[in-house]
């Protein structure tokens, strides 16, 4: 058995207990039965009590190392064999080689006489030299109760049980009585009252037209045991139980990213895809592509030498392979190279309980690192609301707590974005990519963006989701005043921006030409003015050096003609010019 | 094995087996009452085979006993079998086919 490593130690050390190596009910009482002490399983006829000692018997003798009796008292030895052979248990190999002693005791009351007092010491004596003569540490006794049909003397028979109880905890082995579901009590003959240390309590119930088995731990005497109903299974290796509340929330997680297959979608996730280890949910109406994306992130693994589970509940592999072939991804060569399986069952074929096992199963024998769960609303429909969400939750915590990505993907009605079991199983989720189909223009268009994703920083624009047989795309919806476009409104936006643009280009050259043009104008403006300056400098520099010649003249005359009038006075200064009247004027 | 020929051969001779356990008040019992009652309808015609199955446990199995004591009548066939010390004669009677129940 896979978990065989993992029995948690007992919580009750004064207590000690002997592993069953049965799928589950270890962890759930706690490390095993009592050790060296009787435990009554009841149950209705068929719910699984000689299977479920039959387990315990073969399992310690095969990898416990106890040697057990099995004494029988409904089925004979050849029976028994047949029967739990269909578990794949080699009961007859087992009692070849000297680790299994079948003892049938049959009891037939027509061939019966009783007379006096008698006890039960043969049955002593059988049980005795049957545990001595291979050392048994286990034994189980298939049912009692066939004694009650047998024996008519009935408070001789409940005095010598008593004592067989007795005996057998003196004896310190370990026993399985198995007893058939009274309709008051546990038992129809009230075994429970010899029986103190343990009961178990096995159900198969019939809810729907879909049949659940159900174990509950009733009694343990002196430790915690789990109480609650646990749904068990019977399965081609035996019994397994399926605890759910014993996984807690404490998985590592990893920080190492794992790529989706499409490196858009890569990038709208912080660039690097999901977290190891996370639970994607992928909603989507019909036909928007979430299978397609779900084989993109197992092609993805595959690709990197990882193994994925692909869980189809409604499609067959072989379909799935041509469907993704059809838009260029081959999944076949992962198939044969045995990265890749696919498990196809419909979702009616069993209850939730049997489907939850069944994956529990797969995915231990496979190991794999991605699981895919295409879709798990088909699930939904095998239970109610409440025990869909149990169901998630254990197989998300048993996913994680394995660091196992997983996918799962879940189909929305037409119209309705979101439902109620989406709404209440997003939040066991860490990541939530949203698939749409948008109408509009006579067209149907897919979209793709990310609702959440824990612990990354994520894109919060819708991309427009493109299968073509190349594989798959997401390029950018156009978003504008108008909303979101796609598909071909997209592309005519597209074409309408490059004509706009191209229109803004012409006319911002036809602008820049002009200003081209302008500045032409201006400069040729510029240099008529200039010019004109010039030519008005050049003349105002001619008028400065005639005024400035004039003034000097004039001052020269006047000085002339001053010393011409100081002359008159003074005579003395002598004649330069020849003297000039009036007022100096040319 | 102790064997007590009580009688001759004869041509109908009942075998009978009487398991017990240990010489036990309660197997003495039923030795004895079993005695008596071949004595008085089997005169001669009987063999007791007294079983230990303490001595013998491995014999318990294939003998398909459950009480203590038991007797098997082998013969004449078919096998019939009674259980406790036999202190109920009527119930010994009907159980051995020595009369006819009711």
């Amino acid at each position: 058995m896979k978990q065989k490593g993992a029995i948690p130690p007992s919580r009750n050390p004064s207590l000690p207990r002997c592993p069953t190596g049965i799928q589950g009910l270890d962890e759930i009482t706690g490390g095993g039965l009592p050790l060296g002490r009787p435990t009554l399983v009841c149950g209705g006829a068929g719910c699984g009590k000689t299977l479920m000692a039959a387990e315990f018997l073969v399992r310690g003798a095969v990898e416990f190392g106890e040697p057990g009796v099995f004494m029988s008292f409904e089925e004979s030895e050849s029976e028994l064999k047949a029967n739990v052979a269909s578990l794949g248990f080699d009961l007859a190999g087992l009692v070849q080689r000297r680790k299994i002693v079948l003892d049938y005791v049959h009891i037939e009351p027509s061939e019966f006489q009783e007379s006096g007092d008698y006890d039960l010491e043969g049955l002593f004596v059988r049980l005795n030299h049957a545990i001595d003569s291979i050392g048994a540490k286990r034994v189980v006794m298939d049912t009692l109760e066939a004694l009650f049909a047998g024996l008519r003397n009935e408070a001789i028979l409940r005095a010598e049980l008593r004592r067989l109880f007795r005996w057998l905890k003196a004896k310190g082995v370990t026993a399985v009585i198995t007893a058939e579901r009274g309709r008051e009590q546990l038992t129809r003959n009230g075994l429970e009252e010899y029986v103190s240390d343990c009961v178990i309590m096995l159900d198969h119930r019939v809810v729907d037209q879909i049949a659940t088995r159900k174990l509950r731990v009733v009694k343990f005497r002196g430790a915690l045991h789990g109480t609650n109903e646990f749904p068990f299974l019977i399965g081609d290796t035996g019994i397994s139980v399926l605890p759910i509340t014993s996984l807690g929330l404490n998985h590592k997680t990893s920080n190492e990213r794992i790529g989706t297959g499409v490196p858009r979608l890569d990038a709208m996730l912080g660039g690097r895809g999901f977290f190891r280890g996370s639970s994607v949910l992928m909603t989507g109406t019909p036909g928007t592509g979430k299978t397609i994306v779900a084989a993109n992130i197992a092609s993805a693994a595959c690709k990197r030498g990882e193994r994925a589970l692909f869980f189809s509940f409604e499609e067959s592999p072989s379909q799935i392979i041509r469907n993704m072939q059809s838009i260029g991804l081959h999944l076949e060569p992962f198939v044969r190279k045995g990265l890749l399986r696919f498990h196809s069952a419909r979702p009616s074929l069993y209850g939730l309980e049997m489907h939850l096992a069944t994956m529990f199963k797969e995915i231990a024998a496979f190991l794999p690192q991605v699981v895919i769960v295409d879709p798990v609303t088909s699930l939904m429909d095998s239970g109610t609301p409440s025990e869909c969400r149990a169901m998630v939750t254990r197989l998300v915590d048993y996913l994680k707590a394995r660091q196992v990505t997983t996918i799962f993907t879940s189909l929305t009605q037409g119209g309705h974005a979101l439902q109620q079991s989406e709404a209440s199983m997003s939040s066991l989720m860490d990541s939530w990519l949203l698939l749409q189909d948008l109408e509009g223009n006579g067209e149907r268009n897919r979209v793709l963006y990310v609702l959440k994703a824990r612990g990354m920083a994520h894109s919060n624009q819708v991309r427009e989701f493109l299968i073509s047989k190349n594989g798959v795309d997401l390029v950018d919806a156009y978003i504008g005043a108008s909303g979101v476009l796609t598909g071909s409104a997209r592309a005519a936006q597209e074409a309408l921006e490059k004509a706009t643009a191209l229109a803004n280009l012409q006319e911002a050259a036809r602008r820049k030409r002009e200003l081209g043009h302008k500045q032409e104008v201006l400069e040729r403006q510029i240099s008529g003015l200039r010019s004109d300056y010039e030519t008005e400098a050049v003349e105002l520099r001619r008028i400065d050096q005639q005024v400035g010649t004039r003034t000097l003249v004039l001052t020269t005359e006047r000085a002339a003609s001053g010393r011409l009038r100081q002359a008159d006075a003074h005579a003395s200064h002598g004649t330069r010019d020849k003297p000039k009247l009036g007022n100096g004027r040319p | 094995m102790k064997k007590h020929k009580t009688a001759k051969r004869h041509s109908k001779i009942w075998q009978l087996l009487l398991y017990v356990i240990d010489q036990t008040p309660k197997s003495q019992t039923a030795f004895l009452n079993l005695k008596r009652v071949c004595e008085t309808h089997l005169k001669g015609r009987y063999r007791i085979t007294v079983i230990d199955l303490e001595k013998h446990p491995q014999l318990a199995k294939g003998a398909q006993i459950l009480a203590i004591p038991t007797v098997v009548r082998r013969l004449p066939s078919p096998v019939r079998t009674i259980i406790g010390n036999l202190s109920d004669t009527e119930r010994l009677l009907v159980g051995l086919d020595l009369r006819a129940s009711g």
